[in-house]
């Protein structure tokens, strides 16, 4: 039972394990693969990530902590890269009640989406997530979060900025993977290393990127995450009911750290 | 102050999430769908600010795609409209097997809660089970 309390007594009509309607016991294969995905509801966030992550034994979330990263790229798909990375950074920070460190983030993250040209309508998302951290409002600053998040990824849109918004996505998915992956490296623990199989997940993100504009793929940071997440679709399957062994778990850790290191270096190539 | 963003989620409706071009219909059914969620988050569940808007046809159902992790708990809230009179929504692993999962029954809204045991991919399914063509929105839970 999922439910307690005030919930259980509001939702009366609840039956519980029961079947309701004429629906199939068995999904035809054409029928998964027809599916609806969408970046709003087929990619989990890092905080859905996070709070699994602490099921086991709470990890201490700030030796995930990473030194500040750069706020001034000129590649814009470097931007939205560390973007996402940064707002998994903030998620982070509010699993472990870091308040100042809520709040140097989401000043980043105001950043990062200023020079992206997105920053006009989460100006006041800014001033909420400080004042959530003020006040240590750890629910509501990851509901901020994620908020933001969104916004950024819609004035995205509707600046045909399309293709960027996969790319907040995957730079939120690798930075959520490398903490994952290295706590369950450091203190190997079977249940938190099934959190690393998400083959589908993976091959969505990599099949939305392959859709991004011509120009974009070639990209060499968006080229090289883009090779990296054909050899992270096999490092994350795994057998249903099985757990990826502490090497397997070694692995993962080690291609994602890699990539975040690209990412996050800055060049000015461009 | 969770409850209050809750709220301020539900009268901004039409302009938060990633879907840009919500009709009328899904912005109410996007409410309908709040309100079934809106009864989770006091049992500690967050409700992600995406969702999935789209039309049931009678004697049809909407598929719709996630990633769930391991020890999480989940809960799938679905909000119609009228003509939609009684809906269901269901879960199936990633083989198509339907799974035995928590139900809430509302009529024109419902929800499946589940927790999964393996991470990876599940399917949403929302039947339209009495009524006529309607817009629904699906947005979940988790904790």
């Amino acid at each position: 039972m999922l439910v307690r309390g005030r919930t259980a007594l509001l939702l009366l009509p609840i039956a519980v394990g029961a079947l309701i309607g004429a629906e199939p016991a068995k999904l035809a294969p054409d029928q998964m693969a027809k599916a609806a995905r969408t970046d709003a509801i087929t990619i989990p966030t890092p905080g859905e990530l996070f709070a699994a992550l602490q099921k086991p034994g709470k990890p201490n979330w700030t030796d995930a902590y990473r030194a500040p990263i750069p706020t001034t790229y000129k590649n814009r798909a470097q931007l939205a890269l560390n973007l996402g990375g940064l707002i998994a950074d903030g998620f982070i920070a509010v699993e472990a009640q870091d308040s100042q460190q809520v709040k140097n983030i989401g000043s980043d993250v105001i950043k990062l989406a200023k020079a992206l040209g997105v920053s006009q309508n989460i100006l006041g998302r800014s001033n909420s997530i400080n004042d959530f951290a003020e006040t240590n409002q750890w629910d509501s600053l990851q509901e901020e979060l994620e908020a933001t998040q969104n916004e950024v990824k819609n004035s995205m849109q509707s600046h045909s900025d399309q293709d960027l918004v996969i790319l907040v996505s995957i730079g939120g998915w690798i930075r959520g993977t490398q903490v994952v992956s290295g706590s369950v490296a450091a203190n190997y623990d079977e249940r938190s290393a099934k959190l690393l199989r998400q083959p589908a997940l993976v091959s969505f993100i990599h099949s939305k990127l392959n859709d991004v504009s011509p120009e974009l793929r070639i990209d060499p940071l968006v080229k090289n995450v883009n090779e990296q997440l054909t050899n992270l679709e096999k490092l994350v399957t795994f057998p249903a009911g099985k757990s990826p062994s502490p090497d397997d778990v070694r692995k993962v850790n080690s291609v994602v750290t890699d990539l975040i290191q690209q990412i996050q270096h800055k060049t000015d190539t461009k | 102050m969770k409850r209050g963003l809750f709220f301020i989620m539900l009268l901004g409706i039409g302009g938060a999430g990633v879907s840009l071009a919500d009709t009328d219909a899904e912005v109410n059914a996007r409410k309908n769908a709040l309100d079934v969620a809106g009864a989770f988050t006091n049992d500690g569940f967050k409700l992600r600010d995406g969702h999935w808007c789209g039309t049931l046809k009678p004697q049809d159902h909407a598929l719709i795609a996630v990633n769930l992790y391991a020890g999480n708990q989940y809960w799938f809230a679905v909000g119609t409209t009228d003509p939609a009179r009684k809906i269901a929504v269901n879960v199936y692993d990633e083989t198509g097997k339907l799974l035995t999962s928590d139900h809430y029954d509302g009529g024109d809204r419902a929800a499946a809660g589940f927790s999964p045991t393996d991470s990876g991919q599940y399917f949403v399914s929302v039947d339209l089970v009495e009524g006529g063509s309607s817009s629904f929105c699906l947005i979940y839970s988790y904790k």
